[in-house]
């Protein structure tokens, strides 16, 4: 019951931060030189008519509040406009492509965890051994280079050698392989950009646990337990890990916007289909509508992504849910 | 421990301090502008430097030497290198660190219009590493008036305030700064651009840095020596000034060099993109948009030498970073 109530709170609270992101957004696009106009009047295929007509449901020679009105009212009628660089519904467009960065970003994010963790314990339980210290040294330089150099050498490496293919969401012939093999294919696609986006969250998840253990387990209530004969493994996985690992289940949460971002640029130079790479597009042709689209799913996962990581938290830290 | 860690921040100084002495001094260091082309030479590979020669049928030491390359094979841009006249390279020589007379020397190799691309890159080492030093400080200085403001004054102002960066916060920063990109008009010179550039990374850095500051004079308010100065009946902007912004100082110039990195991305992310610093003019960040041809990259994998002085930037101001956190934070033993 309470978690509902946060969760109905939680979400009414999102109304007006989305609506701010929107506006702030809508106003910048409309300080852009020239408008989505110039560009319909440029475009020799299409008509006069159509040019009035679009004038007339977006009410583009309105002022500014009143486009930003209209726009928000075809929104919430869950019709985000028609793009004009692919001439298709933004929407359809945003969906074809979601799927792809969303599994990018969560299969980024689980990697990460999965090989974090391990490598973040060990060196916080074993502090300054030899293990720590190459990982230290291992974890400063993956904080270092950006995914996007990442992606390069990764490019790199896979035309010169051959063993994985050179960007794409798939091979050319997908739509002709089999159930299981398009599983291979997608997989085999994903693995350059997801190692390009994990290792750099690897190295600062590894280096956050590794202090919160060393912090952790010299607190006064570890050296109780220890004092009170508990055993080592009982000490080490219920008071050591369980409270030092709590925070990093919201940060995983609020990491997904930056893999968000970090997926944008992999996306473009390893050529995938996703939502960063719509974007680029969109902003590259002033297609407004698609820029505002692709703004409004992006910032609504972000937002999600922060709600599902607090909720995660309430219910494993007794604290919090003490709090609300 | 202590020694080695103070030395590797040493080091790590010394190679940025290079960095940006080299991109002050561009002129010098280059060897030719950055928009000198020589289209009969596209796609040159990096010039050899010779240190020995064969005389008498042994090797003997002589002078760093090059020689000259023509290009053996237009289509595949083959080129063969003939060192039959020895071309000594001079050092500090006609206002040039480094000078060769009567041949070109391309430490890099060129690009596609026969531009030399180390210049390139050394040109392009000003506006990747004052982007980010301007940008990250600029941000700071907002952060710092808007959250000492924001924790000083409390009330409907701090609500109002920390509602807006909140939402500031919740953009995705990468949406942001792709939607924010389309404000730059095309064909201005690189100076707005640069300029324009700067505002957005501000524009979008400020919110997070203004949060903690705020955070940290909610603590600092309640303190004794900011009590005594009101009681001296000291004025806000006073107390503000005199007391709060100096305890905020070691913070802040912490922050600031483990933000640059940031910075320094974003804006070789715009540029690669096509979407900040645009041709002729250069960047690191524009310099990697050649990268993302794969032909390209795997024939000639010394484009990526942008890539490389932005990660090695990066690491240097890391380090420097930690080092400076750990001397000025007695608490800071991790």
């Amino acid at each position: 019951m309470m978690l509902l109530k946060f969760i109905i709170k939680r979400l009414v609270m999102m109304i007006p931060v989305m609506l701010g992101i929107t506006f702030i957004s809508f106003v910048i696009i409309s300080l852009a030189p020239g408008n989505i106009l110039t560009s319909l009047k440029m475009n020799p295929y299409i008509s006069q008519q159509t040019i009035s007509m679009m004038e007339q449901a977006y009410g583009l020679n309105k002022p500014l509040i009143v486009r930003y009105g209209l726009w928000l009212w075809q929104v919430l009628h869950l019709n985000l406009g028609t793009s004009i660089y692919y001439h298709a519904p933004v929407l359809s467009l945003i969906l074809s492509r979601a799927m792809n960065t969303l599994i990018l970003s969560l299969s980024a994010i689980v990697v990460s965890w999965l090989l974090a963790l391990p490598f973040g314990i060990m060196s916080g339980m074993r502090e300054q051994s030899l293990f720590d210290r190459t990982a230290g040294v291992l974890n400063y330089i993956g904080i270092s280079i950006p995914s996007f150099f990442l992606a390069f050498i990764m490019l790199l490496v896979a035309a010169k050698t051959g063993v994985l293919p050179t960007g794409g969401t798939t091979s050319p012939l997908y739509g002709l392989l089999s159930p299981a093999d398009k599983v291979y294919d997608r997989f085999i696609h994903l693995i350059m950009p997801v190692t390009a986006l994990a290792v750099p969250q690897i190295a600062s998840y590894a280096r956050l646990i590794r202090v919160n253990i060393i912090e952790v387990k010299r607190s006064e209530f570890v050296t109780a337990a220890r004092a009170r004969g508990v055993a080592n493994s009982r000490v080490v996985s219920l008071h050591i890990l369980k409270n030092a690992l709590n925070p990093f289940i919201t940060l995983a949460g609020y990491d997904f916007a930056g893999l968000l971002g970090g997926a944008a640029l992999v996306e473009t130079i390893l050529n995938l289909q996703g939502l960063g790479t719509l974007l680029l597009k969109a902003v590259m042709s002033m297609d407004v509508f698609l820029i505002m689209g692709d703004v409004l799913i992006g910032a609504g996962m972000l937002l999600l992504g922060n709600l599902i990581a607090d909720i995660a938290l309430m219910t494993i830290d007794p604290r919090i849910k003490a709090q609300t | 421990m202590k020694i080695s860690r103070k030395s590797t921040a040493l080091a790590a100084g010394t190679v940025l301090a290079l960095f940006y002495l080299s991109a002050i001094f561009a002129p010098v260091v280059a060897p030719s502008s950055y928009l000198t082309q020589n289209r009969a030479f596209p796609d040159e590979p990096p010039t050899a430097i010779h240190i020995t020669i064969r005389r008498d049928g042994t090797t003997v030491l002589t002078r760093p030497y090059i020689g000259r390359y023509v290009l053996a094979d237009i289509h595949s841009e083959t080129y063969k290198e003939i060192t039959t006249t020895r071309y000594p390279i001079e050092f500090f020589t006609h206002g040039k660190l480094l000078y060769v007379r009567g041949a070109p020397l391309h430490l890099l190799g060129t690009d596609a219009l026969g531009r030399d691309y180390f210049s390139r890159l050394v040109y392009g080492g000003r506006i990747s590493l004052f982007i980010g030093l301007i940008g990250a400080g600029i941000s700071f200085a907002l952060g710092i008036i808007i959250g000492t403001f924001s924790g000083y004054i409390g009330g409907i102002v701090d609500t109002s305030i920390m509602r807006l960066t909140e939402i500031m916060m919740s953009l995705p920063t990468f949406y942001l700064l792709l939607t924010l990109a389309v404000i730059i008009p095309p064909g201005v010179g690189s100076g707005t651009t640069f300029l324009l550039i700067i505002m957005i990374l501000s524009f979008i850095g400020w919110a997070g840095f203004a949060r903690v500051i705020r955070g940290m004079v909610l603590s600092l308010k309640e303190r004794d020596f900011v009590n005594a100065s009101k009681a001296y009946g000291d004025s806000t902007w006073g107390i503000i000034r005199k007391q709060l912004v100096p305890n905020l100082m070691s913070y802040t110039i912490v922050s600031i060099t483990l933000s640059i990195p940031g910075y320094i991305i974003s804006e070789s992310a715009l540029s690669m993109l096509g979407l900040g610093i645009r041709e002729p003019d250069v960047s690191w960040g524009n310099m990697l948009s050649e990268a993302t041809n794969v032909e390209a990259l795997t024939t000639r994998p010394w484009i990526l030498a942008s890539g490389v002085c932005i990660v090695v930037t990066i690491i240097c101001l890391n380090i420097v970073g930690d080092y400076l956190r750990s001397a000025l934070d007695p608490h800071d033993r991790i």
